[in-house]
């Protein structure tokens, strides 16, 4: 039997490896995704580009744009003269965030009598202007604030924030984003080699021969998802190993856990090619049905948009995601070091949806063998 | 493909008597092959229709019929990839609907289609079927050699098997069905696609796996080359329509005396013969006709064709081919 599966194995790697399309396939794309993922998708949002219109044209207001600028979040590129300016510099995208300071402003400060900022945030990407509206009310309540103490002078008892952020202290999407393509890539690589190698033989017509000979169906599942698991953990240490030392995403857990969590992850994502090669009848069909659910597992994991953010419905969905429980595993061996004290339930979890998936479709690529 | 006959005329008759001389060794005793009232359907689609057959130990049996028959179906329940849909059958003694891969350790299965990997090399594909096969290991090297010799492609081990000819390809492939030396051998229209000059030689093979003592079963469309086997049986719609050896199908089944017709315009001939009521078919610049007698039928042709101006240059009586004799069986059923 392990005679068997060993000449399968090795027939596979030959063939993956003559194929030029393949080995692009398996080395190059996961590298690609890293890249764009490391360089290109960042939610990270610095040098907003501002309109500041100063009507008040007082020291004060001039501090205002000094302390936003000098904050490194927003890059004052435009002084409009009219408020016609400033909806024509954002109707052309030329600034995200326009800030108009009334006339009487200083007096107001001085006075100690409430006054108002007026922002404009161009609300068409929702992620930035959000982000962006936390920065301006950032800078101006700490100026406010600072205002305030040294015109009343005096100590009053105060609570102050003093915030850390623990795990990524300098918030950058890269360290959240990479170790989530590792989770990503395995899962098309191997979705992708599983159902590929097995319809390709069927749509040749080698699958027949392989059928005659005392190969059991179970010795050729073995013989079909192993190279694969292999590719898998390839892929997987190619992009921590880049990732790590090519975009400085710190890995704070144990490699070995990240290896054997990777193994547990593997058993569903397996099961789910095989299932695939039993409802293709060709290699295009199982590349549509491939991508047909690797988009959603995107979405319904948690991978670029918090699962939280979802209505309920679809949240109880996510559970039946596989995805979903490796990024919370890789997100926190990467970035919060924990183990398995910690990551137990996601383990667990993924471990029994792996196994039952791999089950079913085991049986049902067994009946369609046989 | 008529023209091949003549050629084949040739090595028939050098071959049928190295296989009457060797059908005396055969006893009905040993049976390799045994089925019974065999059915496979694909929803309303009767494939094989209670088609029963036994055939003898190191006998090279025939399965012919036109594409669409049911000869593949019946080869891969045989091999046990298809369940039958009913009867019952064994291979080497061992029943196809209760141990199917028991049957897969004894038989060698060539499908229709090449099914070798191309991009692997010819030692890559005989590696890789010898370690499925569970060839012994010390074994292995001599039968790769074996293989390489038999196809004769020894020098060329290392090349990709895509680049092969057809002829070679198809002499590996069956080498590599029969790595672990099974004593069945099914072969399903093992030489379609395949040069004259290769399917010649490669019926010498299957004359010497058949002479080692193996059980040959093949299957094919070409008439042709229903002469190199020892029997026969001619499939049709999913039934057997005759079963016997080449010679007992041309004399039994062929009460009818078939005549050979030379005329200068042949489809203008075969219309106005339709047209009486006269069935004939083409054989490359001639007709055959089939008439109950020689005489009568000779004189009925002559009189229709020259009524309609076609001059008959010559008309013979002659031995039927088999392929007289399955228009006729396929005309009767």
């Amino acid at each position: 039997m392990f005679e068997r599966i060993r000449h399968l194995i090795i027939k596979e790697f030959i063939q993956a490896f003559r194929d030029n399309r393949t080995v692009f396939l398996l080395f190059v794309t996961p590298l690609i995704q890293l890249f764009l993922f490391g360089y290109v998708a960042t939610f990270d949002v610095n040098s907003i580009s501002t309109a500041f219109y100063d009507l008040d044209r007082s020291y004060e207001s001039r501090e205002l744009a000094r302390r936003l600028e000098s904050s490194g979040y927003f890059a004052i590129k435009y002084r409009p003269e009219s408020q016609q300016e400033i909806q024509d510099l954002v109707d052309r995208g030329h600034v995200l965030c326009a800030i108009q300071i009334n006339r009487g402003f200083a007096k107001d400060l001085k006075r100690g009598t409430p006054t108002q900022i007026q922002v404009i945030v161009d609300g068409t990407d929702s992620n930035t202007a959000m982000i962006a509206m936390g920065y301006v009310n950032t800078v101006i309540a700490g100026y406010g604030k600072e205002r305030m103490n040294s015109l009343i002078r005096a100590k009053l008892s105060k609570i102050e924030f003093r915030t850390r952020v623990w795990y990524n202290p300098d918030l950058k999407s890269r360290n959240y984003m990479v170790p989530g393509v590792i989770a990503v890539i395995i899962m098309l690589t191997c979705l992708l080699v599983t159902s590929m190698s097995v319809v390709r033989e069927r749509e040749l017509g080698t699958m027949e021969q392989i059928m005659v000979t005392p190969i059991r169906p179970i010795e050729l599942m073995l013989g079909k998802t192993i190279p694969s698991a292999i590719i898998g953990f390839f892929d997987m240490s190619l992009v921590t190993v880049v990732g790590v030392f090519w975009f400085d995403v710190p890995i704070k857990g144990a490699f070995l856990f990240l290896f054997l969590c990777t193994a547990v992850y593997l058993l569903p994502i397996l099961g789910i090619g095989l299932f695939i090669s039993t409802i293709s009848k060709t290699q295009q069909q199982a590349i549509m049905a491939t991508f047909f659910f690797f988009q959603p597992s995107i979405l319904l994991s948690g991978f670029a948009t918090p699962i939280e953010n979802m209505p309920d419905i679809f949240q109880y969905v996510t559970y039946l995601n596989p995805l979903r429980y490796f990024l919370v595993i890789v997100r926190g061996i990467f970035l919060k070091g924990v183990g398995i004290n910690v990551l137990w339930p996601e383990v667990l979890a993924l471990f029994v949806l792996g196994v039952t998936i791999l089950i079913l479709s085991a049986l049902r690529f067994k009946k369609r063998m046989t | 493909m008529k023209k091949q006959d003549g050629n084949n005329v040739g090595s028939v008759t050098h071959h049928a008597s190295r296989f009457t001389h060797r059908a005396s060794r055969i006893t009905g005793s040993d049976i390799a092959v045994k089925i019974e009232n065999m059915r496979r359907t694909f929803g309303a689609f009767v494939a094989v229709d209670n088609i029963s057959l036994e055939i003898k130990k190191g006998e090279i049996f025939g399965f012919l019929g036109p594409n669409g028959a049911g000869k593949s179906t019946t080869i891969r329940m045989l091999c046990g990839l298809l369940m039958p849909s009913g009867g019952s059958g064994t291979v080497g003694g061992l029943d196809i609907a209760k141990n199917p891969e028991g049957i897969k350790r004894i038989v060698g299965y060539m499908s229709q289609r090449f099914s070798l990997y191309d991009d692997l090399t010819v030692e890559e594909n005989i590696n890789f079927f010898s370690g499925v096969y569970n060839v012994p290991k010390e074994k292995k090297l001599e039968r790769k050699e074996w293989v390489l010799d038999m196809a004769g492609i020894a020098d060329r081990r290392g090349s990709l098997t895509r680049d092969l000819a057809g002829g070679f390809k198809q002499r590996l492939a069956l080498g590599c069905a029969i790595l672990h030396e099974p004593p069945i051998l099914f072969l399903d229209e093992p030489t379609s696609g395949v040069d004259p000059v290769s399917r010649r030689n490669f019926w010498h093979l299957i004359d010497d796996m058949s002479q080692a003592g193996r059980t040959v079963f093949v299957t094919t469309h070409y008439m042709d080359e229903a002469d190199y086997c020892d029997r026969l049986a001619l499939i049709y719609r999913g039934r057997i329509i005759a079963e016997g050896t080449p010679s007992e199908l041309r004399h039994e089944y062929m009460k009818r005396d078939v005549l050979e017709l030379e005329v200068d315009r042949v489809v203008e001939a075969m219309d106005v013969l339709s047209k009486s009521g006269i069935d004939a078919a083409i054989f490359g610049s001639t007709l055959h006709i089939t008439v109950e007698s020689e005489s009568t039928g000779r004189q009925q042709i002559t009189a229709a064709l020259e009524a309609s101006g076609i001059k008959v240059k010559g008309c013979e009586k002659i031995v039927p081919s088999l392929e007289d004799v399955f228009v006729t069986l396929i005309e009767v059923s």
